[in-house]
């Protein structure tokens, strides 16, 4: 505990840069027993894992802000974690070796006792003493500091409404064949109702968010779709985005009644967090904490009998953002 | 000639008798929500109470058609005793069997004279490829029965757990979707892949638990228990050393 504490305060004292220190009182005597003993090798190593850290901490906003990196996920970790490995070791370097521990075991001072304040002030000053390059130690302190400070906010910038502009492409264009995951176009006449197919645009990456489709078909007569949706089934068959616009799970479950009149209405569940989305009325919110309706895909039947985009999505694909409602997905 | 058709009325004769008794059970259990033949009862406006050999303590209620049900549906529901439903409106599920098993025979040959439905399949898990199997069951069941077959829940509705499923009722419950579930047909998932699928949830209900220790095998929150006990014991060993004062 005690070290904990004299580590936080040495650090403070070197940060608040308090110079007066032993120049203001030099006559009276010391209170730890000898000087500490100066240790600079272990003092430069601390100061070379302090900017170390600083310099990894410094790689996340970088890697943020570089478009295509391989491996991004695990570069962000390792940056982050290596930054706080550099700052731990030079902590415990500067623990062990620099910085004297005197244990304390009186209860804190109130404030009118002004020779006992004075006693743990001068305390704290002679602690310090180990150091001999101070305003590097300093320096290199804030750096490591500020970068992982830089590092943590970096982040935030994905809310929006700034760097947005790629969420909002997806593969889809008019007239794109709707195929499962061999490349197999999807023919209207294959699919049956009460259950779900999954598909993709043709000969595009279906890794990509804006990429995988749930397609399910409802008996016409049971589609409610909101006036700016007319038109976007294809003879009951519809097509939403698979990923789910609260946090980006795809949506696994299809909820379908055997006997309609006694069971729960078709709806597209997503695993994750439980949003429901109602796949007759333009997939719209009917429970859970997704924010926005599913984004739907106009179809279109081909003389061939395959399935085809007819257009974008109504909506971005995706969680959301700050703006998310601002643009339709390009085109 | 005479004795020949003696001989073919025998053999004949315990289906006709089973299709009888079946008809005297379905009436006696079913015929209030499914209707007279197994019509169904669609209209809210029609319905009547339970009469003279009736069984009293069923409501009754809507229910679907069970002409061209076939075999397939009527073997799932009454093994399993998802039917008799107590009332219509709530979930089936897997419970005491109110029927014995000569009166769910009788009646799944009754219901299957209905109508020209689906057989009970016959599945042949031996045949399946165990690990093929899991990214089937991965991708198709896992969403809401998870990934061990230990149930789940979905809005509404709670995907039961598949312990005391049998081979064959796997493979009905995957043609026939019931209650909520989609259903998949032979071209989403082939009868060979449904045997693969069928491996692997029966060796779910056995599975080898690799380090000795299941945790109840229902996934990632008592797993994290554990990582964060022992982490947290191999942290705070660290901080000790990180404690020591080296010896100068």
């Amino acid at each position: 505990m005690s070290r904990g504490r004299d580590l936080l305060v040495s650090g403070l004292v070197l940060l608040a840069g308090r110079r007066r220190g032993l120049r203001v009182r030099p006559a009276e005597p010391r209170i730890l027993e000898e000087p500490p003993e100066r240790n600079p090798r272990a003092e430069s190593a601390a100061i070379v894992c302090l900017f170390l850290g600083a310099l990894c901490a410094a790689a996340f906003p970088v890697v943020y802000f570089v478009g295509a990196v391989p491996a991004k996920t695990q570069l962000f970790g390792l940056s982050l974690g290596l930054a706080l490995l550099f700052v731990a070791a030079a902590l415990v370097i500067v623990s062990q070796t620099v910085v004297p521990t005197e244990e304390s075991e009186h209860d804190y001072p109130p404030r009118e006792h002004v020779e006992e304040q004075e006693y743990v002030e001068q305390l704290v000053e002679e602690s310090g003493q180990g150091f001999t390059r101070r305003r590097l130690f300093k320096l290199g302190l804030v750096s490591a500091g500020g970068a992982l400070g830089v590092a943590a906010l970096t982040p935030a910038i994905s809310f929006g409404p700034l760097r947005v502009r790629d969420f909002y492409g997806t593969p889809w264009r008019k007239g794109r064949r709707l195929v499962d995951e061999n490349g197999k176009p999807l023919r209207a006449a294959d699919i049956e109702q009460k259950t779900f197919y999954t598909a993709f645009p043709e000969g595009a990456d279906q890794e990509e968010q804006g990429s995988p489709l749930v397609v399910v078909r409802l008996e016409p007569s049971t589609l409610r779709l909101p006036p700016k949706l007319h038109g976007y089934d294809a003879n009951g068959i519809v097509a939403y985005s698979k990923i789910c616009t609260h946090a980006g799970c795809a949506i696994s479950l299809y909820r379908v009644p055997t006997f309609a009149p006694t069971e729960p209405r078709p709806a597209l569940v997503c695993p994750c967090h439980y949003s429901t989305f109602d796949p007759a009325d333009g997939g719209s919110v009917t429970f859970g904490p997704a924010g926005r309706a599913l984004p739907m895909l106009p179809l279109e039947i081909d003389r061939d009998g395959n399935l085809r985009a007819r257009g974008n999505f109504d909506g971005p694909v995706g969680p959301s953002w700050w703006g998310v409602r601002e643009r339709r997905p390009s085109p | 000639m005479r004795r020949l058709a003696v001989l073919a009325l025998v053999l004949a004769l315990p289906g006709v008798a089973a299709a009888a008794n079946g008809r005297q059970v379905y009436g006696r259990y079913c015929a209030m929500c499914h209707g007279p033949n197994g019509a169904g009862q669609t209209d809210p406006h029609a319905l009547v109470g339970g009469g003279p050999g009736r069984d009293q303590t069923i409501e009754p209620g809507l229910a679907p058609s069970l002409r061209n049900v076939g075999a397939l549906a009527a073997d799932f529901y009454l093994r399993t005793g998802y039917m008799p439903l107590k009332r219509t409106g709530i979930q089936p599920r897997r419970s005491r069997l109110l029927l014995s098993s000569a009166q769910i025979d009788a009646l799944i040959h009754y219901v299957a004279s209905l109508g020209h439905g689906p057989p009970v399949p016959t599945v042949h898990p031996e045949r399946g490829n165990l690990s093929k199997g899991q990214a089937l069951f991965a991708e198709n069941c896992a969403g809401c029965h998870q990934i061990v077959a230990r149930g789940g829940y979905v809005t509404h509705a709670v995907p039961p757990p598949l312990g005391d499923a049998t081979a064959t009722q796997v493979a009905e419950a995957v043609r026939l979707g019931p209650y909520v579930m989609p259903r998949f047909t032979a071209k989403q998932i082939s009868n060979a892949q449904l045997d693969s699928l069928v491996r692997y949830v029966l060796w779910t209900h056995h599975p080898d638990d690799r380090g000795g220790w299941s945790l109840g095998r229902i996934g990632p929150v008592p797993e994290g228990l554990v990582t964060w006990f022992i982490a947290a014991a191999a942290l705070l060993a660290v901080c000790l050393v990180i404690g020591r004062r080296l010896q100068s």
